[in-house]
C-alpha cells in the first residue's frame, strides 16, 4: 500500500472576484484524518475539488507526494476516491456496469470481477446490480458512489456530505468505509454533522474569518 | 493517455447512445427533414453538381451541430463530467470523443450519400468513386477534429443549442470550402489527382486542428 | 505613450492629406505625382486607407490571441482585459476595412460584394468576432469567461493561415495576387507602386499601426478602471 501525503499551502479561491475562503494550510501524513466544516456557502466542496485536483487555486498551492516522492497533481487522481453530490454515475448503465466501466476507463488492471463484486456487496448493491441506476433510489445511488469510491483502495478517500440520502442502515455502512479507510489511509471527510466530524482527528473550519 | 482507456471511453460512448439514442434518433429525423425540404425546393429541378454538393455537406453541417455537441453537454447534463475527469487524463477524454464524433459524422455522410443517390438519382451520380470516398472520410476527420473542442467549450455555457452553431461555422468554413470543391469533382468525374490539391488542404486542416486542440483542451476540460 | 498619439495623428493625417491632394497623371514627373494605375485611376487612392486599415485589423487578431494565450499560462485577469480590448478594437477596424472594400469594389469591380477570397476571409473574420462576444456573454463565471475565449480566440486563429494562404490559390478571385489571371490581364489588377506612393503607403502602415496601439492602451486603461469599480461596488 502506497502512502499518499499531502500539504496546501496559502490557498485561497475566488470566484467571480469574490472570495470563498482565503489562506486554507493543511498538512497531512498517511494515515491522518480530516474534517473539513463550514456553514453553507464556505467552500466545503470548493477545497474537496482542490484537494481532489478536479479545480486549481486562485492562490496557493497544493503539493501531493506518494511514499515521499513529490507527484503531479494530475497523477493523484488515481489514487483518490471521491464521494460527492456533484459526482454522478451513468443513468443508462446498471450498477454492475457502471463499476467496470469506469475501472477500464481508468486502467486499473487490480480490479477484477471480484473485487467488483465483493464492492457492491458491502454497499449492499448485489441484489440490485443489474437494474440500470436510473431505476435507483437517491440513497441507492449514494451507496454505489461508494462502492466506485472505495473500489481501487485508494490512499486517500475524500467525503463530501457522506450521509446525504442514506438511511440508517447506509450510515452503518458508510462508518464500515470509514473505518476500513483509517486502517490503511487518509481520510477527508467535508461535513455539517458533528457525529461525522467526530470521525477525524484534525479539523480546518471555513468561513470563520469576516469577509 | 492510454490506448486502452480511450478505447474503453470510446466504448461506454458508443455503448451509451445505442440505449439512450440521445443524438442517433434527432440525427435521423433531421437528416431525413433537410433532404425532404431540399426535395420540396427544388421538385423536379435538375440541380448542377456543384449544387448537388453544397446541398450535401449544408445537411450534413446542419446534422452535425445538432448532434455532435452531445458528447460533452450530456455528461456536463447529468453531472458525470466530474466523474470522467476523476478516471480519465484530458487528452484520453479528448481522444476518445474525437473519435466518437468523427465515428458519427462518418455514418452521417454514409446515410447521406444513401439517401441522395435514391432522391437524385438522375444527378447525384458519383462518378470518381475514389475522390469521393477520400472526400468523406477526411471530411468527417475534419469535422470532428474542430467541432469536438467546440462542444467541449459551449458544455461549460448556458445558450447552448443557439451557441455551437455560431462557434464552429466561422472554423470550419475552410473546411466546408474544400469538400464542396472536392465533391463536385468527384461529381464531375475529374480524375482523382484533379482533387490531391484539395486532400492536401483537408489533411493540412485536420492535423491543425487536432493538434491545436489537444494543446488546448485541458484548458477547457478542467475548471 | 505620447509620442504614439501624436505620431499616428500627424501620419494619418499626412497620408490623407497627401494620399488625396496629389495629383494622377499619366507620366508622373518626380515627386509629386502619381503614376496611373490600368484599371483603377483614382480609385488607386484608397489602396493608402483600406490596405492599411486591413492590416491593422490582422495586427489587432494578433494582439488579442497573443493575450489570450497569455491569460492561459498566467491565469492573470489583466491579460484577459487586453485580449478582450483587442478584439473589440480588431472588429472596429474588421467593419472599417469592410466598409472601405466594399465601396472600392462597388466602383472597381462593379458591385459591392463579390465573394472573392479576400472579401470572403474579412467576412468569416466578422463572424469570429461575432461568435467570440457571443461566446463571452453566455459564460457567468469570469475566469471561464476568460480561458474559454481565449481557447476559442487560438482555435479561430489556427484557420487563419488557411485563408491568407489557401483560400486565394484554391477560389478565383479579384485582389491582387489571386488565382485567375497571373499575367495582369484580366480583373485582377497587378499593384506596382511608384516610390513615393510606396512612401506614403509604408508611412500609412505606421500611422495606423501606431492609432491601434494608441487606442489600445486608452482602452485597456479604461477596462481596468471599471473593472477596479466593479471590485468595489460589485
Amino acid at each position: 500500500m502506497t502512502s499518499v501525503s499531502l500539504k496546501l499551502d496559502g490557498v485561497s479561491k475566488e470566484f467571480n472576484r469574490r472570495l470563498i475562503f482565503r489562506d486554507v494550510s493543511i498538512s497531512l501524513q498517511g494515515g491522518d484524518t480530516l474534517a473539513i466544516t463550514g456553514r453553507n456557502g464556505s467552500g466545503k466542496s470548493t477545497l474537496v475539488k482542490i484537494l481532489c485536483g478536479l479545480l486549481s487555486p486562485t492562490r496557493g498551492t497544493l503539493m501531493y507526494a506518494l511514499d515521499g516522492k513529490d507527484i503531479e497533481v494530475d497523477a493523484i487522481k488515481d489514487h483518490i476516491g471521491l464521494v460527492s453530490p456533484y459526482l454522478q454515475m451513468y443513468d443508462e448503465f446498471t450498477g454492475l456496469e457502471n463499476l467496470e466501466v469506469l475501472s477500464r476507463i481508468r486502467a486499473d488492471r487490480n480490479i477484477t470481477g471480484e473485487t467488483i463484486a465483493e464492492a457492491l456487496k458491502n454497499v449492499g448493491l448485489w441484489d440490485r446490480r443489474n437494474d440500470f441506476v436510473r431505476t435507483y433510489s437517491s440513497g441507492m445511488k449514494q451507496r454505489l458512489k461508494y462502492a466506485f469510491a472505495v473500489l481501487h483502495r485508494p490512499g486517500v478517500l475524500v467525503l463530501d456530505e457522506p450521509t446525504s440520502n442514506l438511511d440508517a442502515d447506509g450510515i452503518a455502512m458508510v462508518e464500515r468505509c470509514v473505518r476500513e479507510q483509517r486502517s490503511h489511509g487518509m481520510l477527508i471527510v467535508a461535513t455539517n454533522d458533528a457525529d461525522e466530524a467526530i470521525w477525524c482527528s484534525q479539523r480546518v473550519v471555513l468561513g470563520d474569518e469576516k469577509v | 493517455m492510454s490506448a486502452s482507456s480511450t478505447f474503453a471511453l470510446v466504448r461506454k460512448d458508443v455503448h451509451s447512445e445505442l440505449r439512450t439514442r440521445y443524438a442517433l434518433n434527432a440525427l435521423i429525423m433531421f437528416v431525413v427533414v433537410a433532404v425532404a425540404t431540399i426535395l420540396f425546393a427544388l421538385r423536379s429541378d435538375q440541380p448542377t453538381s456543384s449544387v448537388l454538393a453544397g446541398l450535401y455537406w449544408v445537411v450534413v453541417f446542419f446534422t452535425a451541430m445538432s448532434g455532435l455537441s452531445r458528447t460533452f453537454v450530456s455528461e456536463e447534463e447529468r453531472g458525470t463530467t466530474m466523474t470522467l475527469q476523476l478516471v480519465a487524463t484530458p487528452s484520453t477524454v479528448y481522444f476518445a470523443k474525437l473519435i466518437v464524433n468523427t465515428a458519427l459524422t462518418f455514418s452521417l455522410t454514409i446515410a447521406v450519400t444513401v439517401l441522395y443517390m435514391t432522391v437524385f438519382s438522375d444527378s447525384f451520380v458519383i462518378q470518381t468513386m475514389s475522390t469521393f470516398l477520400v472526400t468523406v472520410i477526411l471530411g468527417s476527420l475534419g469535422f470532428a477534429s474542430a467541432s469536438t473542442i467546440i462542444a467541449a467549450i459551449v458544455a461549460k455555457a448556458n445558450t447552448r443549442a443557439t451557441l455551437y452553431p455560431v462557434l464552429s461555422f466561422p472554423i470550419l468554413v475552410v473546411l466546408l470550402m474544400t469538400v464542396m470543391s472536392a465533391t463536385t469533382k468527384a461529381l464531375d468525374g475529374e480524375p482523382f489527382e484533379g482533387a490531391l490539391g484539395d486532400f492536401q488542404i483537408l489533411a493540412g486542416y485536420i492535423l491543425a486542428m487536432t493538434g491545436g486542440s489537444y494543446l488546448l483542451f485541458e484548458y477547457v476540460w478542467k475548471e | 505613450m505620447k509620442a504614439v498619439k501624436f505620431g499616428s495623428v500627424i501620419l494619418i493625417t499626412f497620408v490623407l492629406i497627401s494620399g488625396l491632394a496629389i495629383p494622377i497623371s499619366s507620366n508622373p514627373q518626380g515627386w509629386l505625382e502619381f503614376p496611373n494605375i490600368p484599371g483603377l485611376e483614382e480609385k488607386a487612392r484608397n489602396i493608402l486607407y483600406h490596405v492599411p486599415i486591413a492590416w491593422t485589423t490582422v495586427v489587432a487578431f494578433l494582439v488579442g490571441t497573443f493575450y489570450g494565450f497569455r491569460y492561459l499560462k498566467t491565469k492573470n485577469i489583466d491579460d484577459d482585459i487586453k485580449s478582450v480590448s483587442a478584439a473589440g478594437l480588431g472588429f472596429m477596424f474588421c467593419l472599417l476595412a469592410t466598409i472601405t472594400g466594399a465601396i472600392w469594389a462597388k466602383f472597381n469591380w462593379g458591385s459591392f460584394w463579390n465573394w472573392d477570397p479576400r472579401e470572403t476571409s474579412i467576412f468569416v473574420l466578422l463572424l469570429i468576432y461575432g461568435a467570440y462576444f457571443a461566446l463571452r456573454s453566455a459564460l457567468e463565471t469570469e475566469e471561464k469567461r476568460a480561458s474559454l475565449s481565449a481557447v476559442y480566440s487560438i482555435i479561430a486563429g489556427i484557420t487563419v493561415p488557411f485563408f491568407i494562404f489557401v483560400m486565394p490559390r484554391i477560389m478565383s478571385g479579384l485582389h491582387p495576387g489571386a488565382k485567375g489571371d497571373p499575367d495582369g490581364s484580366g480583373p485582377v489588377v497587378q499593384l506596382k507602386m511608384s516610390p513615393n506612393m510606396l512612401v506614403i503607403f509604408l508611412l500609412g502602415l505606421v500611422g495606423f499601426t501606431l492609432f491601434f496601439i494608441w487606442l489600445f492602451n486608452l482602452r485597456v486603461r479604461l477596462a481596468r478602471l471599471e473593472y477596479q469599480r466593479s471590485v468595489q461596488h460589485p
